[in-house]
Formats: structure tokens, C-alpha cells, sequence
């Protein structure tokens, strides 16, 4: 391909130009993705993620991977706290549980607050961002003053705080606890996704294209919807991100000391902290949760970082 | 530039405000009180309890009483054990501040060193082990990190405890070396520091790259200066501005994210009494401790504000 434009280069000079406008108009996205699938780590994370989720989610459905519930008990006292065996590939925990079925479900959990969580995030941050950047001055100064003291908390300690003032109220949708856990996150990750749509809007705003629209007599709505937003939507693809490790990470690093989602649900902050307890006897159950969380947490970081890199190569 | 200091210093305290107001209505507002228990207190009792802590007055009333007195340094009484606050949180931040120095010159120490030879040996293989050490550090979660230790060192290997606390608890000890117990103390200290190392390590990384590339390390080696006091001199002195700037921040992490390290082990830090205070539903010491924690958090953030400003002057006029 490359040699063929060369080539028809030096015959034909007038020729090349098209091309080339043709090789531009390719756009943004599709030379995001081209970077993206180039860059091997963020593939690994990527493909990693889905066959997690995959295994995860249908593993239940699916023959020998489903052979045991996660809050299966075997009262065999023979099966109770065991080493990775022929059935019980990731051994048992202290009531005869099978541990794979306990971790399924734990990345069930983990990969649901993850995601749940920023579609908070995105929509509080969004709203918050876009009516700070394009409101008034005191509307602007208002929200940013908000954002700043959220800013101020301490992350885990809000959402220990949420958790306690949600919990045992009967608020219809909040009496999921993982949406409750969903909502105590969101609440306060939301401040980094304001901040940037605000500053990429109102550094967009001075842009010439955005100009040339307001001198075009495009309305206001117009703008913003087709030539504002989209042009955010990159650093705030890699911010999301970014934040689902985050989340997983405060969903179970409360669930470790007690503040998750609560038993009998098995996050993976619960069963490393039921298998931490017996950790001298059997490593077993703290093992399997334990690796969970640190690769799901791996594979977005490395999918992040691939897609900062792709969206914007500046920042490398 | 102290025009700008003094109203990023001053702005701290309607932010402390805010988030007190916060804390405060939001803690009154959980179902339940400090003295609900599965065994009813006689009424006498608990009227008497209420009394003592002011729990009888209106919210407002309450409300107004905290902030006078916290304004005055006074942060009120613990529900456990009758005792000040201010205290407790002394003793408590006493063995957090010595988790997060040991943590934190630990994960200097070794962010810095992995970072500058990774750069020196840009794509060689010390450059990979430290990439892979700062994308995994960056990745794995403290306790997650604090879980896989105990299972090889203490589990496995015997070489470390895993339980408490192995350095001094009171001031007067802490120049003595018969207070530190090493075997008890090397977990949690690595288990903090790894995620700042890996950090610092990619920040001090790039940062050394980019200065690599500068003319005047060039015009440096042309005149013959020998590649250790090009490094040293010339690279190191410029490249560690963007690091220093992340200090303050990375403090601040290493001390808010320690309260689980402190759970995990038993460590009795601020982090660890927090908790213990959420369950036991002890507002004065959840309000102290949430006020303890955003203090450091916001001064952090105050701190690189600052830096900035003395680096970037086209900040100072925002």
C-alpha cells in the first residue's frame, strides 16, 4: 500500500493528494483503535476482561464450571478447608463453600460495581462539568466550590459514611446493597470526571471551529451537542476508565474490613477477609480472591493505559 | 506569589467547615444512636449518658456546640472510655505518622532508584523489571499486596509476624531500638509503601527520560564531564522538580489508604480507631477523625497547588 502511493507518487504528483485527504478522513476514532489493537498490553487487558466477565457471568450456566454454588455447603467435614483438588479446583473454605464458585461470583460483584458505578459518574460528572463550563459565573463558581470540598473527603471514608447513612432505609432502589454500594462510590468519584469535562469544554469553547459555528448562527444546544461533547468524549473515555480499578478497589478494600457489600454476597474483599482470618492453617482461601482482584484491577489499568495512549498521543 | 499562598491557606477553612457540616449531619442522620444496644440501658442511665454528651439537646443546638468548641481546638469526648478526642488522635496519629514516614521513605527510596535506572537503561532489562514493578505496584490493591506477603513470608517462610504493632507507642521510646520489633514492622511498612513506590517510580522514570534528552546534558558529555556527575549533577537535580511535586500527594495517600493496613493488622493507628469508631457509632471520634484526614488530604493538595504556582507563574493569576 505504502509502496503503491510512493510509486504513483513520482508518476502522477497531482494524484497523491486525494489520497491522502482520503487517509485523513479515516477519522479520530478509527486511528484510536488502530493504536489501541497495536498496543499488546492494553489487547491482553482487553481480551482479559472478557473472558473474565464471560466466565464469570455464564460460568454458572455452563456444565463443569457451575458444578457448585458459591453458598453451597458441604457438611462432609472431609471437604472443609481444602487445597485446590480434582472437584474443587480452588479448594473450600472453612463451611465446605467451593472457593471457584465463591471467586465467580466475587468478579460478578466486582465487575458490576466497577461499571455501575461509573454510569454514575459519568452522569453526575457530565452534568456537573457541562453546567459549571457553560452556565453562569456563579453557577460555575457554586459547582466548583462543591467539587472542591468533595474534592477535600477523604475517598474511602465518604463512602463509609454514605454507606452507614443508606443502609436500613427503605429507599426503593438502594435496598440492593450493591446498588447502594454503587451510589455510596459514585457520590464522590465523580469530582475527577467534572473537572475535566469543565476544563476541556471551556478550552473548547475558545477553539476556532467553535467560533466559526457561533458566527454561523449555530444555536447554543447545537454547539455543544455536536461539536462540544464530542470532542470531551476522548479524555473522558480514558478517565472512566481509569475509575472502574477504583471502584473495584474501594468495593473491596470496604468489603475487607467489613464496610462492603455484606455476607452472605462473596465480594472478593469479603473472601479475602474470611480467608485471612484462617490464613495461617489454609493460604488457600485468600489466594484465588486475592489474585482476582489484583488482575481484574491489572487488565483495566493496562486498558486504560492503551487507550490514553491512542486517544491522545500527546501525552505519552 | 503570596497573595496566591494566602488564599489557597485561607481557603482551607471553609472547606473544613463544609465537610464538618458534612460529617456531622450525615453521621446524626444513620438510624440509631451511640447507646442503642441489644440490651436496653435502664432510663436513668441513659438520660444520664445523653446528658454528658450533649446527645439531649436539639440537632442545631449540638451542631452549633461541636463547631464552637472545635474552633477552640476542643474536639470533644469519646463515647469509649470517656476520653478527649484530641487524645485519642494523638496516640493514634503517633503510630500512623511512623507507619507513613517508615512507608513513605521506603517507597521514596525505592521509587527513585528503580525509576532512575530504568530511564539510565531506557528499553534494557533493568528498565523492565522496573516498568513491570511500577504498572503492578500501581495495579494491586494495599491489603491485597499486605495478603500475598503474609502468605510467603510469615505463612510460608516464618521470617515475619503478621499481627500488631512493632513500633514504639509512646515519644519518649522512639530514639530507642529495643522499642522496634523489625519482624513485626516489615509487612505493613512494604504493604503501604508499594503502591507509592510504583509511583514515584514511573514519574521519576519519565522525568529522567526527558531531561536525558536536554541540550545541555548533551553539551555536558561533549565537554568530557563523566557520565556519574552527568547523572548526578546535571540529570537528577532537574529531573527531581515533577517528583518533588508528587510527594505531598503520595504522603497523603500513603496516610488516608493506610486505615486498611491498620485494620488488617492491628495496627492502633488513626486509621484503625476510625473504624472501630464507625461501628461503635462514636460521633466525636468519627468527627475527629474524618476532620484529621481531610486536614491532610487538603494540605497535600495545597502544597502541590502551591509548587505549581512557584514552577508555572501563569497559574498564580487564574
Amino acid at each position: 500500500m505504502a509502496t503503491s502511493g510512493a510509486q504513483s507518487a513520482a508518476a502522477q504528483p497531482a494524484v497523491v493528494e486525494p489520497e491522502v485527504v482520503l487517509g485523513r478522513q479515516r477519522g479520530l476514532w478509527w486511528d484510536a483503535w488502530r493504536r489501541l489493537i497495536k498496543n499488546r498490553l492494553a489487547m491482553f487487558g482487553l481480551i482479559a476482561i472478557c473472558v473474565i466477565a464471560f466466565v464469570a457471568f455464564l460460568g454458572p450456566h455452563l456444565g463443569v464450571l457451575g458444578r457448585y454454588g458459591p453458598n453451597d455447603q458441604n457438611y462432609d467435614p472431609a471437604v472443609k478447608q481444602l487445597g485446590p483438588t480434582a472437584n474443587h479446583w480452588l479448594g473450600t473454605d472453612q463451611l465446605g463453600r467451593d472457593m471457584w464458585a465463591r471467586t465467580l461470583e466475587g468478579l460478578r460483584i466486582s465487575l458490576q460495581i466497577g461499571l455501575g458505578t461509573q454510569v454514575l459518574v459519568l452522569a453526575l460528572g457530565l452534568l456537573v462539568g457541562a453546567g459549571a463550563a457553560l452556565g453562569g459565573k456563579l453557577t460555575d463558581n457554586l459547582l466548583m466550590r462543591v467539587t472542591d470540598v468533595m474534592y477535600a473527603f477523604p475517598d474511602l471514608i465518604f463512602i463509609i459514611l454514605m454507606r452507614s447513612i443508606l443502609t436500613g432505609r427503605d429507599i426503593p432502589v438502594l435496598t440492593n446493597q450493591k446498588i447502594l454500594i454503587i451510589v455510596a462510590i459514585g457520590m464522590i468519584q465523580w469530582t475527577t470526571i467534572a473537572r475535566l469535562v469543565r476544563g476541556q469544554m471551556l478550552s473548547l469553547g475558545e477553539r476556532d471551529f467553535v467560533l466559526a459555528a457561533q458566527a454561523l448562527g449555530a444555536p447554543r444546544w447545537r454547539i455543544v451537542v455536536q461539536h462540544m461533547l464530542p470532542n470531551t468524549l476522548g479524555p473522558v473515555i480514558v478517565a472512566i476508565t481509569f475509575g472502574i480499578p477504583v471502584a473495584i478497589f474501594a468495593e473491596a478494600a470496604l468489603s475487607f474490613i467489613g464496610f462492603g457489600v455484606p455476607p452472605p454476597a462473596a465480594s472478593l474483599g469479603t473472601l479475602v477477609s474470611i480467608g485471612y482470618t484462617t490464613i495461617q492453617r489454609n493460604v488457600w482461601n485468600v489466594i484465588p480472591p486475592a489474585a482476582a482482584v489484583a488482575l481484574l484491577m491489572l487488565c483495566f489499568t493496562f486498558l486504560g493505559d492503551g487507550l490514553r495512549d491512542a486517544l491522545d498521543p500527546r501525552t505519552r | 506569589m503570596a497573595g496566591y499562598t494566602i488564599r489557597r491557606v485561607l481557603w482551607v477553612i471553609p472547606v473544613l467547615w463544609a465537610v464538618a457540616t458534612i460529617t456531622f449531619f450525615a453521621m446524626h442522620a444513620v438510624p440509631g444512636g451511640p447507646f442503642t444496644s441489644d440490651k436496653a440501658l435502664p432510663p436513668a442511665v441513659n438520660e444520664a449518658l445523653n446528658r454528658r454528651y450533649h446527645l439531649d439537646q436539639p440537632l442545631w443546638k449540638q451542631y452549633g456546640l461541636y463547631l464552637w468548641d472545635a474552633g477552640h481546638g476542643d474536639l470533644g469526648l469519646s463515647f469509649q472510655g470517656d476520653r478527649d478526642v484530641s487524645t485519642l488522635l494523638r496516640d493514634g496519629f503517633f503510630v500512623t505518622a511512623q507507619l507513613g514516614v517508615m512507608g513513605l521513605v521506603a517507597a521514596v527510596v525505592v521509587g527513585l532508584t528503580l525509576g532512575t535506572l530504568s530511564a539510565l537503561n531506557q528499553n534494557g532489562p533493568l528498565d523492565y523489571i522496573g516498568v513491570v514493578f511500577a504498572t503492578i505496584g500501581a495495579a494491586v490493591p494495599n491489603f491485597i499486596m499486605g495478603a500475598f506477603l503474609v502468605v510467603i513470608f510469615s505463612v510460608n517462610l516464618h521470617w515475619l509476624d503478621s499481627l500488631g504493632w512493632g513500633g514504639p507507642t509512646q515519644f519518649k521510646d522512639v530514639l530507642d531500638p529495643a522499642a522496634y520489633e523489625w519482624r513485626k514492622l516489615i509487612i505493613p511498612v512494604v504493604a503501604v509503601s508499594v503502591l507509592p513506590a510504583a509511583f514515584i517510580a514511573r514519574v521519576t522514570r519519565a522525568s529522567v527520560l526527558e531531561v536525558l534528552h536536554q541540550d545541555y546534558i548533551r553539551t555536558a558529555r561533549a565537554k568530557g564531564v563523566t557520565e556519574m556527575r552527568v547523572v548526578l549533577r546535571h540529570t537528577m537535580k532537574n529531573a527531581l522538580i515533577p517528583v518533588l511535586t508528587i510527594i505531598g500527594p503520595v504522603a497523603a495517600a500513603l496516610v488516608t489508604g493506610s486505615f486498611i493496613i491498620e485494620t488488617m493488622f492491628n495496627i492502633p493507628g488513626v486509621g484503625r480507631a476510625f473504624v472501630t469508631a464507625v461501628e461503635r457509632r462514636d460521633y466525636a471520634m468519627i468527627m475527629g477523625s474524618v476532620l484529621f484526614y481531610t486536614v491532610i488530604v487538603t494540605f497535600a493538595n495545597l502544597l502541590v497547588d502551591i509548587a505549581y504556582a512557584v514552577v508555572d507563574p501563569r497559574i498564580r493569576y487564574r
